[in-house]
């Protein structure tokens, strides 16, 4: 009874300790959302910008940059993931490796063949455990990306991009290169503190309803200033338009990739903080029933001494009563 | 006195906002002065480029501006950049070192972009480049 009681105060002990260990993660990670949440807010101004100066030129250039026009049947799709460095982030992972393979499987019914690009070592542990090819890797950043990280993967994908427009029926075509015909992205968006959900864009060919998103003329309303209603604004282009529309595009790009890693930071530290606290709540649990266990064979371990020392002064007693 | 909402944004964070009589920036094509009134133009600054900003108190804000964009609309003046930096914080050691290091690369063009970006850092402090 004894040693069983020992064992047991062990077990209380580490649980506590490791209770302390999840209660650290949980402030960390929350104070690591309110700054990714900072981060998300301050990247704001350069996208609504850069949309709106995007728009300014759809209108006026011809929209037959290769980032816009949709490829003649396509054979290849690059697919980036977006997952997080470290584990102990509950289902983070699980959920955008899953929304993947739905976007996986259905790129290959489509008849495209899928290649990966995997932000991330969870992401890249899952693809190499399972012996699945992988284009490129990126990893090191995910808790807190910066735009530099950004730009190294948006390089990446709008040279695969790029070289996979001359790609005819399987062969490299004319670079040596073989490329892709679209771009999607997986990532987990940010909702709000409880709600972080996986999802799947397109990014190439760009869809021009995304390039005017931003409905600048209503903003110019909301402002009190009237243009005349429905002609955009005539801008003159230094250099050309098409010259600058070549410059901007893959910047757009990269300003979605950024953003993506943002939001996808931002779900991370509240998926772990999520995790965390419901585990250091069950080791509080667990602590607290080993403790009642504990207790209860502790008290056993009272009450049988006491009444083998009251057996055994009776049995003194009674053979003392009959000398 | 009419006067340009002038944004400066990075892709990071805003830099800086706020009213200004003039702005003078580096295009692909040539420099540029922006007054109020300016007719509506797009403009894609060049690389290393340095972007000066007069406010309305009169004062100079210098800017190092890399990889960026010049929008001019009824609203204001624009500045996309990738990365910015204003004069008075940027550190003259670090640019020249990151200058002596870049050049030293040879002609990589990673190590070319990093010269440009270094040198206009010391054009924008003010400093021989």
């Amino acid at each position: 009874m004894a040693g069983n009681l020992r064992a047991l105060r062990r077990r209380i002990r580490s649980t506590k300790s490791t209770k302390k260990i999840f209660s650290a993660q949980e402030l960390i990670a929350g104070a690591r959302i309110v700054r990714a949440q900072a981060r998300v807010e301050a990247s704001k101004p350069y996208a609504r910008e850069i949309t709106r100066v995007l728009s300014a030129l759809a209108s006026s250039a011809s929209l037959d940059h290769p980032l816009l026009t949709e490829r003649q049947n396509p054979r290849r799709a690059a697919v980036l993931v977006i997952t997080s460095d470290r584990g102990f982030a509950g289902s983070y992972n699980v959920n955008v490796l899953r929304r993947t393979e739905e976007l996986l499987s259905l790129l290959r019914q489509e008849g495209k063949e899928p290649v990966l690009y995997v932000v991330g070592r969870k992401g890249e542990t899952y693809y190499r455990f399972r012996d699945r090819e992988m284009a490129d890797t990126f990893t090191g950043f995910s808790e807190q990306p910066s735009y530099p990280d950004a730009q190294a993967v948006g390089r990446a994908l709008i040279d695969v991009f790029t070289a996979g427009e001359d790609d005819e029926d399987g062969g490299a075509g004319a670079d040596g290169i073989l490329g892709v015909d679209e771009l999607h992205i997986v990532y987990t968006e940010f909702r709000s503190l409880l709600s972080q959900v996986p999802v799947a864009k397109r990014m190439a060919p760009l869809e021009v309803e995304e390039v005017e998103e931003f409905d600048y003329e209503r903003e110019d309303r909301e402002a009190g200033r009237t243009g005349e209603s429905g002609v955009p604004t005539s801008y003159e282009f230094e250099p050309s338009a098409e010259a600058l529309l070549d410059a901007l595009l893959p910047k757009y790009v990269t300003t979605r990739i950024y953003a993506a890693m943002l939001e996808a930071a931002a779900s991370e530290s509240a998926s772990r903080r999520r995790a965390m606290k419901s585990a250091s709540d069950n080791a509080e649990e667990l602590a607290k029933n080993l403790a009642r266990q504990a207790n209860q064979i502790r008290q056993a371990d009272i009450t049988q001494e006491i009444s083998e020392i009251v057996g055994g002064s009776d049995a003194l007693v009674s053979a003392n009563a009959d000398d | 006195m009419a006067t340009l909402q002038v944004e400066l944004v990075a892709v990071e964070r805003t830099i800086w906002s706020g009213e200004a009589s003039m702005v003078i920036a580096r295009t692909t094509e040539g420099e540029l002065g922006v007054l109020p009134g300016h007719a509506p133009l797009l403009g894609q600054l060049a690389d290393g480029g340095v972007v000066t900003i007069r406010t309305t108190e009169g004062e100079d804000l210098v800017v190092a501006a890399h990889g960026g964009f010049l929008s001019v609309s009824q609203q204001g003046v624009s500045i996309l950049a990738e990365t910015a930096e204003i004069a008075g914080e940027i550190d003259v050691e670090r640019a020249r070192e990151a200058l002596r290091r870049a050049e030293s690369e040879g002609d990589d063009p990673e190590a070319l972009a990093a010269a440009r970006r270094a040198s206009s850092r010391l054009r924008a402090a003010g400093q021989e480049a």
